[in-house]
């Protein structure tokens, strides 16, 4: 008798304990964990850990119209998570006023791992990075002081940003804070081609046979896992009209004339169209330029005129088995995923 | 307690003593008082008057000036007998505009004797140009330092020195109004090597009065910043063929002419 009563005891404990589980349907906010296979990111996380209420505060502000001088743009504006965080079919983005920039949106992606933001990588620090779209001209035009007191005053934001920062107030640091939590959680690793290097899935004929393409024409500049090597380089695309000189203007070096930041293959399918100013519409279009468009330039890259020859030679069927590669890089969770969305708040 | 009250008089005698046994040359522990360093700008002969007085500069070309601002920052003071003192980093970045009377007055506390020289730096040092965003508040807050404005956000770093203002010989631009602007910065880069419009500025005041900085008053050290000195020097800069200049190689000409801004003119001890 002691016995059952005793087990009884152990059961209804059992129960309790799994009932108590049961009711926490969310599972507990992990904050950001690096991804297997990815190297140590160059966004220094220590310094500014990722908490739950963190990173809901920075994706409230980063959909947050109020940054913008008129209230209509926010950073989802142009930054959207459908087309992985790009301003898909644009080949520039119109901004406040419907003002327009001069290069294509970039995607908000994997971005603890850039040491570097922007086409030219005028910004080194992620926390000074969202400054420079509030007080562009043709972005959202605003001053840092004023989105500052808009949100001072506009509830619920001094509340939620002292249950993520205590009382360190609303300042561009906590702001700043807030959205780098969010931005380094966007996070881009479950395509094809990440499980395929899990083992949990394989590559297709032609998508393997891509993938052997892929490094031995384009690793070099476009590494795996981040498809990016974060450098800079002149892939030969010619002089744009407004003379973009890139990379130059920040170094004022002449070997960066016409230089951008090598940008990462992932999620092509979402991100079109391509290049700093946007100026091919499809992947076909990409790879004609390669194989037999590329212009010489006193800056153009070395490995785009190795042998004599310029660009990359590929036959029509290797295209095929390329561009068949780079579609296993797309990545249709992390376009999808709620807890990247202007809903989940 | 006897006992007590014995170990806590000895150990009062003991820190005593070796306060009194430390010799610090730069004079840190001694009683601190404020000095002010004003920075009049001025232009030739001329007080500068923002919106209405009219300059000419090497070149004959006329302007007006409707805004200008610069950093001083990293400020040592060198007393009478050689000893420097560096005014601790949280206390030593300042923006002086002529649009506020206030801001012209720079206040730094230093110990109390009788200062020979003094050197600021005309900008922001580099590693304040790349610190963390928790660390970049008052002047140096993107956010903050009157109207903003002196953050570069495109190219990571602070404006050192902005002068805008008008002249006939500036093109229109689409508004039609004539501007020149002249917004120099340039910490050296932080990946990259670029260009460097650090200027660190030595004043000697042994000439014009030392300053005597004494518990109860206020020395005031009475800096002249003739602006017509950017324009002015190694290189004489023409608004009509640089009436815009920021982030280019021609920038390090105009700081190398505006580190000659200034001079002492007298100190109100």
């Amino acid at each position: 008798m002691k016995k059952v009563s005793l087990l009884i005891a152990c059961l209804l404990v059992f129960l309790l304990w799994s009932c108590g589980k049961d009711e926490r349907q969310e599972p507990a906010f992990e904050g950001f964990v690096q991804p297997a296979g990815f190297p140590a990111p160059a966004y220094n996380i220590a310094g500014n850990p990722v908490t739950k209420a963190g990173f809901e505060l920075g994706r409230k502000l980063f959909y947050e119209p109020r940054l913008s001088r008129n209230n209509t743009i926010s950073c989802g504006s142009c930054h959207l998570q459908t087309s992985a965080f790009t301003h898909h079919g644009h080949d520039i983005s119109h901004g406040i006023d419907d003002r327009l920039g001069s290069r294509n949106a970039p995607p908000i992606m994997n971005l603890a791992w850039s040491p570097t933001l922007m086409w030219d990588g005028g910004i080194f620090d992620l926390d000074l990075q969202p400054v420079a779209p509030i007080t562009n001209f043709v972005e959202m035009d605003e001053k840092m002081s004023n989105v500052l007191e808009k949100l001072k005053n506009t509830a619920p934001y001094p509340e939620l940003f002292r249950k993520a920062f205590g009382n360190e107030g609303i300042t561009t640091a906590t702001m700043m804070k807030a959205m780098s939590q969010f931005m380094i959680m966007v996070v881009s690793n479950e395509s094809k081609y990440d499980s395929v290097m899990r083992g949990q899935a394989s590559f297709l004929a032609d998508e393997k046979k891509g993938y052997e393409l892929f490094l031995q024409h384009c690793n070099a500049c476009h590494t795996a896992p981040l498809f990016t090597d974060h450098s800079f380089r002149n892939n030969g695309i010619g002089i744009g009209p407004n003379n973009d000189q890139g990379r130059y203007a920040i170094t004022l070096n002449p070997d960066d004339m016409y230089r951008f930041k090598v940008p990462s293959l992932r999620n092509l399918a979402y991100t079109a169209p391509y290049m700093h100013d946007g100026r091919f519409y499809t992947l076909n279009g990409v790879l004609t330029h390669y194989t037999s468009e590329v212009q010489d330039m006193p800056t153009l890259d070395p490995l785009l005129k190795s042998n004599g020859k310029r660009g990359i030679a590929l036959t029509v069927s290797e295209q095929q088995e390329l561009l068949a590669f780079l579609n296993t890089l797309n990545d249709k969770k992390f376009i999808t995923e709620k807890k990247f969305s202007q809903e989940a708040q | 307690m006897r006992y007590y009250i014995q170990i806590f008089l000895a150990a009062l005698l003991a820190t005593g003593c070796s306060k009194d046994e430390k010799v610090n040359p730069s004079g840190d522990d001694s009683v601190k008082s404020t000095l002010s360093i004003q920075f009049d700008n001025i232009a030739g002969e001329r007080n500068l008057q923002l919106g209405t007085g009219v300059y000419t500069n090497a070149l004959g070309e006329q302007f007006k000036v409707d805004l200008l601002k610069y950093y001083i920052t990293n400020i040592k003071v060198k007393n009478v007998q050689g000893v420097e003192y560096t005014v601790p980093k949280d206390s030593s970045y300042f923006l002086v505009s002529e649009a506020d009377a206030a801001s012209q007055f720079v206040k730094v506390r230093v110990p109390e004797g009788e200062y020979a020289s003094l050197t600021f730096i005309l900008g922001v040092d580099s590693l304040s140009s790349v610190m963390d965003v928790s660390k970049r508040t008052g002047v140096l807050d993107p956010s903050g330092g009157m109207d903003e404005g002196m953050y570069w956000e495109w190219n990571m770093g602070y404006i050192f020195f902005k002068m805008e203002g008008t002249s006939d010989l500036a093109p229109a631009d689409p508004s039609g109004r004539r501007k020149f602007r002249y917004h120099i910065g340039g910490f050296g880069g932080y990946s990259a090597p670029t260009i460097n419009n650090i200027k660190s500025v030595t004043i000697d005041l042994t000439k014009a009065g030392v300053a005597k900085v004494r518990a109860g008053r206020e020395a005031n050290v009475h800096l002249m910043v003739d602006i017509l000195k950017m324009f002015n020097g190694a290189t004489n800069v023409s608004i009509a063929k640089y009436p815009t200049v920021m982030f280019s190689d021609f920038s390090t000409k105009i700081a190398a002419n505006y580190a000659q801004m200034f001079y002492h003119d007298h100190t109100e001890n």
